[in-house]
């Protein structure tokens, strides 16, 4: 019992992350058709930077209690601009373009990551977290890790934060009405390319606020760390049908569950074949994803 | 490779100047002089100072100059899939790894003769293709790139873990030279590992210019174009996709094969998405959909990225202050950066920088715009 409550919160933990992930890369991909190889990055350069404020490097910020959370506050908002700059210097100006704009990300995830182990070294380091998450909480039997549930209540915040803005706001609006059929909002006079900027935004935020909890997660930050996940994320997002938020959370959920417990019961490293069977077995069955949308 | 160049250059202004059959008559005997010279390569003691180090003929030259052959035909293979057939396949590396792979597990594992083990791996890594192939275009666009990634990932994690000691994990798999032939054994034999390599260029030249040339890959063209209207027209496109996916995956998994012996072992880097990404730089480099354009992207790219890796080494480099010294010690993040300014600068890639060249001279000499 202990043992299957604790694989449950890993996997819901792991689950999380990978929903902050994937739902920047839906509502990309199915807002602007660009499938964004950026997004890893996007994800290590949050990680980097909260990394970099945490370990004492921005006044106020530190490891523990309210600096922690400036750090991740930092890395969040460095993610984000990091986002726009992108949409507005590669993805943009490629407008026309789409095929050109998914290779033009391409280069960018190859050379960002590139660039942080220059600068910081190809190992991992070290993630400073806040020794009051560090701990384990007892539930029903099992010592479940705090951050497990720092991770699952952020994705549930930006999950029901996305609702409200997608469903109640004039912005959400246009980007909904954008991924559903991008020519005749256009016709209608709207400019989609404000949309565009404003979910790279979002996106990114979401990202880079998975690139700081992802340190809290793992233990530590890599070069390579976004690149591996944004593969998971792929996964969760293709099995949860394209531009759909609530589809790539459920997704997520059954992917790192699965994971998590075909790690557990199966030979080691099962796990991660597991979930491309799982891929294999939805797309069999379901050509268009879990919630049906067309891909 | 320069000799041709040479010859090529002065052709173009005649072509200019004539408006046609000089320029045609030899551009269409240059792949015949290309093939000539490279066959000639290993009796060659020429050096070509800057491009590579010593005579050409040198058993490490011969090396690099035979993977470049590999990667060139590689790229013209994968090139079936993105620039005939408008497929964009993030998994291409999986077959790769699969047609070097088997063969070296089969070789060492199982203790078959070369050519068993070559012959096995080949046709396995077919089926694979069809297997995959089948699942990942039940999902069209840009879901069928990532399906493509998701099953490679897969595959790449699959030879780290080293099930049973079978691969290697990190380590990789040597070819055991025992099974190998005396003729490919050691660095005497060098040529002749190169000349398969060319032998494999050609093959796979002849089988992409073929197919492309079929009444398929005519198809293929109109479902890279509108794959609607291809369905409407009462020809399932997803038989035809399934062709090309398998083809492309076979020529990839001959090309594993080729690699394993010429670097005389299987290496995890082959099978990770890197990897097809650099298939894809390699491609879009030398210019998609073009029939010269993936074999130069190909060769200039495993070429730069000896060289860069050299360069990224050197003391020059080392000299350098941080802000420039750090960007130019990391070779994939000239890589990616360069990718980005082709994408840019250069659509069509290297292949239509003649044609354009040629546009952007007629604009300004003739006052009409050349498109």
């Amino acid at each position: 019992m202990a043992t299957i409550v604790l694989l449950t919160a890993t996997g819901l933990g792991l689950g999380a992350l990978y929903f902050l992930v994937a739902s920047g890369l839906s509502l990309i991909f199915g807002l602007m058709d660009v499938l964004n190889f950026a997004h890893g990055a996007l994800l290590s350069v949050g990680a980097y930077a909260t990394w970099w404020a945490a370990s004492g490097h921005l006044p106020g910020a530190g490891s523990d209690g309210a600096g922690f959370a400036l750090a991740v506050v930092f890395g969040t908002a460095v993610g984000t601009v990091a986002a726009v700059v992108l949409e507005l210097a590669v993805v943009r100006p490629l407008y026309d373009r789409p095929r050109e704009q998914i290779l033009a990300t391409v280069g960018v995830g190859l050379a960002v990551p590139a660039l942080l182990s220059g600068i910081w070294g190809a190992d991992a380091r070290t993630f400073p977290g806040p020794r009051a998450l560090s701990g384990t909480v007892a539930l029903l039997g099992a010592r479940i890790p705090t951050n497990r549930f720092v991770l699952v209540g952020a994705a549930l915040v930006v999950l029901v934060a996305l609702r409200v803005f997608l469903g109640r706001t004039r912005h959400g609006l246009v980007v909904r009405a954008g991924v559903e059929d991008r020519a005749m909002v256009t016709a209608l006079g709207t400019d989609v390319r404000r949309a565009f900027t404003l979910v790279f935004a979002i996106g990114g935020a979401a990202a880079a606020l998975a690139g700081a909890l992802g340190g809290l997660y793992f233990g530590s930050v890599s070069p390579g760390q976004g690149t591996s996940l944004l593969v998971f994320a792929f996964v969760v997002v293709v099995t949860g049908g394209m531009g759909s938020v609530t589809g790539a959370a459920v997704a997520a959920l059954v992917v790192g569950l699965v994971q998590q417990f075909a790690n557990y019961y199966a030979a080691g490293g099962l796990g991660d074949l597991s979930v491309v069977v799982l891929l294999a077995v939805v797309l069999l069955v379901r050509p268009h994803g879990l919630t049906g949308r067309l891909a | 490779m320069t000799s041709t160049q040479l010859t090529d250059r002065p052709a173009a202004p005649s072509a200019q100047a004539s408006g046609g059959p000089p320029y045609h008559r030899i551009t269409r005997w240059w792949p015949a002089v290309l093939l000539v010279a490279l066959f000639a390569a290993p009796y060659s003691a020429v050096p070509l100072p800057g491009l590579l180090d010593g005579p050409i003929g040198s058993p490490g030259n011969l090396q690099l100059l035979g993977q470049c052959l590999v990667f060139a035909a590689v790229a013209t293979g994968y090139d079936l899939l993105l620039g005939r057939t408008g497929l964009l396949s993030f998994g291409h590396a999986l077959y790769f790894a699969a047609g070097s792979y088997l063969t070296a597990v089969l070789m060492v594992g199982g203790g078959l003769p070369l050519g068993v083990a070559a012959v096995l791996g080949l046709v396995s890594g077919a089926l694979l293709a069809v297997l995959l192939g089948s699942v990942s275009l039940r999902v069209t666009g840009i879901g069928f790139s990532m399906v493509t990634l998701a099953f490679a990932q897969a595959g790449s994690i699959l030879v780290a873990r080293n099930p049973g000691s079978l691969t290697g994990g990190e380590e990789g798999l040597a070819a055991p030279a025992e099974r190998l032939p005396d003729w490919l054994v050691g660095i005497g034999n060098t040529a002749n590992l190169y000349w398969i390599a060319l032998g494999y260029l050609v093959l796979t030249l002849a089988v992409v210019h073929w197919a492309t040339h079929s009444p398929t890959g005519r198809v293929w063209e109109g479902i890279r174009e509108n794959e609607r209207r291809v369905d409407v027209l009462g020809l399932r496109p997803y038989g035809f996709k399934l062709t090309a996916f398998v083809l492309s995956g076979t020529l990839a998994a001959l090309g594993g094969i080729v690699y394993l012996l010429l670097t005389g072992g299987a290496t995890p880097q082959t099978t990770t998405s890197d990897f097809t990404l650099s298939l894809l730089v390699m491609v879009v480099l030398g210019g998609s959909g073009s029939r010269w354009g993936p074999l130069i992207g190909g060769l200039l790219y495993t070429w730069a990225d000896q060289r860069l890796g050299d360069l990224a080494g050197s003391d020059a480099i080392a000299g350098l202050p941080p802000v420039l010294r750090v960007p130019l010690s990391q070779p994939l993040f000239l890589l990616g950066a360069l990718f980005v300014a082709v994408v840019y600068l250069l659509p069509g890639g290297i292949a239509r920088l003649p044609e354009r060249l040629r546009a952007a001279r007629h604009g300004r000499g003739g006052g009409s715009a050349g498109s």
